[in-house]
């Protein structure tokens, strides 16, 4: 981090310095064109710089405004920001108000740091196959020690709503923020007289300009970026009354339950009777029972069974996958997502890609093994049934043959598939109940967290899952047993290949 | 067709005398050039140059009204050899293009150039590319003007100070013989400003002149013994003329007080950051009144002793401010003043750092330790010994992720290298040679492909060691700009002359895209003034190469593999060259989408294409992610507490290029990703059809609906 100078009255006392940070294609040359163009107007001298190249495809880039008060001589203005010397800085990304910071752009004695507390992810933070997404909340505490004044708020989302884009949303928050000694008139002249797009820029500036004005933009009202919204608190329950009836007795046996475990045993009965039916629910219900003993009484082993055996027991299948496309509500959604308006049609294409592997274990389990086990059968298979298939499920085949397949759960439980899941449960479940103390067990349930994805991701995470399990046994008598476990799975999560796997467990072998 | 359009600004450039010009450093070159009254005009695009071609490009008719011709050059060496124009004819010649890398594609033709020496004013034109946001390895142009002896013009980056020194390069080179190169930072060619305009001058002599009566000198020729009386005629005459003209016309510049214990001595182009840094220091007001000396060398080469030498009179320290290394200027300095016998202390590289961009902060730093040690009391007590202690702002430096430039959403270029990451799990890792181009991103995550690159149009050269085979084959990627500019000679060429086994994939955008889409031999767009649609599998079959597959949809990610694991598994001897081909989607989209919003206004029917992804049925396990890089595929939280890892979620940025797809069933990823098409103006048929559908559906939903339990908010 670069110290930031105190700064003595300098001799570049009335220049104000203006620095905008944005993500390649946000329009950042945009917005510093207006804000020059607003300065020329009023009367003031300005110099923009930029560093373009190949910065522009995606990369961060900065834009650089000086402005002051137009004499008889022009003043020597400098090319970019220096640390510790930028009065205003805009950044069009919540990871950019980070990098400013970095960079020593942000300092307590005069910067009011304008942002947008979106997320525009990096690669990096997209490959990890966990949660690799960079922590916002960081960077706005950070944000708000070292901004003199600091103004944040979704403004990408705000410009989308208003029809614009976000340089037209933070030239408002700028306006708003009252840090450039110009009236509201001016900003929305220079919009004008830019000449492009006029009246979405005006509407998304105005809605930029209310929002830094409010105060509602300060750094109380950022949100965690990119959450979907929640589902209403009461979700309901509809069906046919005989099945309410028997979900209603379900659900009464979750009263038994300590508290802190209701919710997350609530969730994982709606969703494996989602997945087949109450039977399964019920059955999802007696696989908790036997942990019960195992929780240390304050329900923490059973909040994270309730979660973890939900996901167990909800595998991906053909019919799970088949059901999802077909449900009521899948077509508006994604109209919605899409735009689509009245008098307009949406077609929707499936990118299906089924592998003899996954036809097979739709085959009876008896028989879908000895299939397995016979690469003759399987390569018949594969040019019979497997192959890309794009379906057009708005079609009446392609929907039809979905809904056959979704329609299929009652064959479910004969399935190889199913007989191999069932498999997985009970010997992971009887490792957790061997498990020497909560702690233990509790990790080795979450370790479920990294089966995951379709055929070869799927088998990768089952083999990451075996191992970390494998390492598990050799530290689960440990008194740092439970934290070892966590970091072989951790460590599990970081890449696709497992390297960082493969050291972790190197190094429990070295002392186990 | 060009990123950017120039057409509106170029009509600014017929401004005359007593206007004002205002707008980008770049177009106030262009506009110096038309009022030197500059004969042709040239060069090849590259960062941060790139517009000055394109401003040219889109300048055509100006020029041609004025009798300049302008020439879109296959590469830097053929538009520092068009200078040749100005070796016996008195006509003014300019071109453009990148330092250094630019310059070394060039300097065959500009040490040809400078031995000769020229009638006419030579004037090149180098955006440097140092420093923040360069895309190239970091060195300086200066030691080509050192060992070729042109002369280096390093103007004040504002917009008159650079105005100016473009006419005055044509001067200098005509007093002196030699060509005259100017160079522009980065920030430079973007800089905005005002100067006053003068008259566009038509040439006095024409190339057309110039073909109808033609000279020659066999003089000029280097040849031996002419060669060596150029070298004597550069030290003996040239350069001693250039050090008067420069002396006489006053290029370099002299600011602040005659009389000081201290002075900085400092390229023209750092100015503007060390009048900052005096400003921050109290030594200089906003206007740059300076109170330590400052000796502005506008000319960084040749350097002209006895100035030098008039500005240290008086004076016990100099710190010289040279961005940079090495300190070619600090050194030359230094052996002014040894052979001088001069006391005075020579400051430079020790308050500076050796290597980096001088930012603003490096210059603050720099400049204060100079002062602190040479000339204490210039500074206030605060600045001596500051006290106040600096906030703690928290460490981001874990946080931040870094976000280094990458394809843009539906990117062509994005497919080929999944592809390529496919075959790279069946085959294992193979020996890779990249070239320059968008597609060296591939280099970076997630696709990690690509060990090295030799330069622009030497992918496949760079593998020439392994042409010979082995138990794999390397495999070299080129694109159709690297191609042209130099790749069909130095790099097919020598595949083909040395019946190489490797495998060359050349990704073709139809654009030189990196650079800002200008248009090459191969590109599909018709060019009024260029000859266009040439193909490259036509060129490669013409120099001999046999096993070629034209690829004409790269978004085929199944076709794009097979073909790749074709070439490489193939018994077929001798060079094996894929040409991928897709249209850039960056250019693809600035000329479809108004096609398209014009189409659906006149009541077309219009298909727009976006993906999606099921967030039920993704896992959160992200193996897309890493096949693909997509801005517009990102990750979204579930709000739901049974699920851990967040979702794949693609934006409304989607552009529909069918990337995530087509990766989805070549490398068998999940059933989450869908595409939906939404019809704008549907015929009445396909209306009712679709109504037909939505109600059969719904009937359907509905049926299964009613028999089985359903959680969450209603539909």
């Amino acid at each position: 981090m670069m110290p930031a100078a105190q700064q003595p009255e300098s001799g570049a006392g009335g220049i104000i310095k203006l620095a905008v940070l944005a993500v390649g294609g946000q329009g950042g040359g945009v917005l510093t064109g207006w804000i020059e163009a607003l300065a020329r107007a009023n009367g003031y001298a300005a110099q923009a710089t930029s560093v373009a190249g190949v910065a522009q495809r995606t990369g961060a880039t900065v834009y650089y405004v000086e402005m002051a008060p137009a004499g008889e001589r022009d003043p020597v203005f400098s090319l970019m920001p220096a640390a510790g010397d930028v009065d205003i800085m805009i950044t069009a990304e919540m990871m950019e108000a980070g990098r400013a910071i970095m960079r020593g752009f942000v300092t307590p004695d005069r910067t009011v740091l304008i942002t947008s507390t979106h997320r525009a992810l990096a690669v990096s933070e997209k490959m990890v196959p966990g949660d690799g997404i960079a922590s916002s909340e960081e960077v706005l505490a950070a944000a708000e020690i070292a901004a003199r004044r600091l103004i944040c708020a979704d403004f990408d989302a705000m410009a989308v709503q208003k029809g614009s884009v976000i340089s037209a949303t933070l030239f408002g928050a700028l306006g708003g923020s009252g840090a450039l000694p110009f009236p509201r008139e001016a900003f929305e002249d220079a919009i004008r007289a830019g000449g492009k797009g006029v009246e979405p820029s005006l509407r998304a500036f105005a809605a930029g300009f209310e929002a830094a004005q409010s105060g509602a933009a300060t750094g109380a009202a950022a949100q965690t970026p990119d959450a979907a919204p929640a589902p209403a608190a009461d979700a309901t329950v509809r069906g046919p009354d005989r099945l309410l009836r028997d979900w209603q007795a379900l659900v009464a046996r979750l009263d038994t339950l300590p508290d802190s475990a209701r919710d997350m045993a609530r969730r994982g009965l709606e969703k494996t009777v989602d997945f087949q039916d109450l039977a399964y629910g019920a059955e999802y219900l007696d696989r908790l029972d036997s942990l019960r003993d195992r929780d240390p009484g304050d329900g923490s082993l059973l909040v994270e069974a309730a979660k973890y055996v939900a996901n167990a027991m909800s595998y991906d299948d053909i019919i799970r996958v088949a059901d999802a496309k077909t449900r009521t509500g899948r077509s508006s959604r994604i109209e919605a997502e899409m735009g689509v308006r009245q008098g307009q049609v949406m077609q929707v294409t499936e990118f299906l890609h089924p592998r003899a592997e996954e036809v097979v274990s739709m085959f009876p389990a008896r028989m879908g093994a000895r299939w397995m086990d016979n690469p003759r059968r399987m390569r018949w298979v594969e040019r019979l049934a497997g192959g890309g298939r794009r379906i057009r499920s708005d079609g009446m085949i392609g929907f039809g043959v979905l809904y056959l397949l979704a329609g299929a759960k009652g064959w479910r439980r004969r399935t190889l598939r199913h007989a191999q899941e069932q498999a997985h449960l009970d010997a992971w479940l009887t490792r957790v109940r061997a498990a020497p103390c909560p702690a233990v067990a509790i990790e080795l349930l979450r370790n479920q967290r990294l089966i995951k994805g379709y055929s070869d991701t799927h088998a990768r995470g089952q083999s990451k899952f075996d191992r970390v399990m494998q390492g598990a046994a050799l530290v689960e008598t440990r008194e740092d047993g439970a934290d070892w476990i966590r970091r072989l799975r951790e460590a599990a999560l970081l890449d696709e290949k497992g390297e960082a796997l493969d050291g972790a467990l190197q190094t429990v072998r070295s002392f186990a | 067709m060009a990123e950017r359009s120039f057409k509106a600004e170029v009509q600014h450039l017929r401004r005359g005398q007593g206007e004002v010009f205002t707008g980008e450093g770049i177009l106030a070159i262009t506009k110096a050039l038309l009022e030197s009254g500059v004969g042709y005009v040239g060069g090849y695009q590259g960062a941060p140059i790139s517009h000055l071609m394109d401003v040219l490009a889109d300048a055509e008719d100006l020029l041609s009204e004025l009798g300049v011709r302008f020439e879109a050059n296959a590469n830097e060496a053929a538009a520092a050899a068009m200078l040749a124009a100005s070796v016996h004819y008195p006509i003014r010649g300019a071109v453009t293009f990148k330092g250094p890398v630019g310059v070394n594609v060039a300097s065959d033709a500009l040490a040809n150039l400078s031995s000769s020496g020229v009638t006419g004013g030579a004037l090149i034109i180098v955006g440097e590319d140092y420093g923040e946001g360069s895309s190239i390895m970091q060195e300086r142009t200066h030691a080509f003007a050192m060992k070729s002896q042109f002369w280096l013009m390093d103007p004040r980056p504002n917009l008159p100070s650079i105005v100016k020194a473009v006419s005055d390069s044509f001067d200098l080179s005509e007093a002196s013989n030699t060509p005259v190169m100017m160079m522009v930072r980065i920030r430079a060619c973007h800089v905005t400003g005002s100067f006053a305009c003068r008259d566009n001058r038509p040439p006095a002599f024409s190339v057309k002149d110039a073909v109808a009566n033609p000279r020659s000198d066999f003089a000029r020729v280097v040849l031996p013994p002419m060669s060596y009386q150029h070298e004597q005629d550069k030290v003996k005459n040239r350069w001693p003329a250039a050090e008067a003209f420069i002396r006489e016309r006053g290029l370099n510049e002299v600011f602040g007080p005659d009389r000081a214990p201290v002075g900085i001595v400092l390229q023209g182009g750092m100015y503007n950051g060390v009048i900052r840094a005096l400003q921050h220091l109290g030594l200089a007001d906003i206007h740059g009144n300076s109170q330590v000396p400052l000796y502005v060398l506008n000319v960084t080469w040749p350097l002209v002793a006895d100035e030098f030498h008039d500005f240290c009179k008086g004076k016990d320290s100099i710190l010289v401010v040279e961005e940079g290394q090495p300190e070619f200027i600090e050194n030359q300095l230094g052996s002014f003043l040894y052979r001088a016998g001069a006391s005075l202390r020579l400051h430079g590289k020790d308050v500076f750092p050796m290597a980096g961009e001088y930012t603003g902060t490096v210059m603050r730093d720099g400049i204060g330790a100079f002062l602190k040690e040479a000339a204490p009391d210039m500074l206030a007590d605060a600045l001596r010994a500051p006290n106040a202690p600096a906030p703690a702002i928290p460490d981001l430096s874990k946080t931040v992720p870094i976000r280094p430039p990458g394809f843009c959403t539906g990117c062509p270029e994005r497919p080929i290298f999944a592809a390529m990451k496919l075959v790279e799990q069946e085959l294992g890792k193979h020996q890779i040679a990249a070239d320059i181009g968008c597609h060296l991103f591939a280099a970076l995550p997630p696709f990690e492909i690509g060990g090295a690159t030799m330069g622009y149009g030497l992918g496949p050269a760079a593998n020439g060691a392994f042409d010979g085979g082995g138990e794999k084959r390397p495999v070299a990627i080129i694109g159709d700009g690297g191609f042209w500019h130099n790749g069909l000679s130095s790099s097919f060429g020598n595949m083909a002359f040395n019946k190489s086994d490797g495998v060359a994939i050349v990704v073709d955008n139809y654009y030189s895209a990196a650079t800002g889409g200008q248009d090459v031999m191969s590109s599909r767009a018709q060019n009024s003034s260029k000859a266009t649609n040439n193909p490259i599998s036509k060129a490669l079959a013409g120099i001999g190469i046999k096993w070629v597959r034209q690829i004409d949809r790269t978004y085929d990610v199944g076709r794009m593999r097979d073909t790749i694991r074709e070439a490489l598994t193939t018994t077929d001897t001798g060079p094996k060259v894929i040409v991928a081909s897709s249209e850039c989607m960056l250019n693809r989209q600035r000329r479809e989408k108004p096609l398209r919003a014009q189409a659906i206004r006149d009541g077309r029917r219009v298909d727009i294409p976006r993906f999606g992804v099921d967030a039920e049925v993704c896992t959160g396990d992200h193996a897309c992610m890493r096949l693909s890089g997509c801005p517009s595929l990102s990750l979204k939280v579930l709000d739901d507490p049974l699920r851990d890892d967040p979702v794949a979620s693609i934006d409304q940025s989607c552009v529909g290029c069918g990337n995530c797809g087509e990766v989805a069933d070549a490398a068998i990823l999940c059933p989450s990703f869908y595409r939906a098409d939404v019809v704008h103006n549907p015929g009445r048929f396909e209306s009712r059809i679709a109504a037909m559908r939505a109600r059969l559906r719904g009937w359907l939903t509905r049926r299964r609906e009613a028999r089985r339990l359903s959680f969450g908010v209603a539909p």
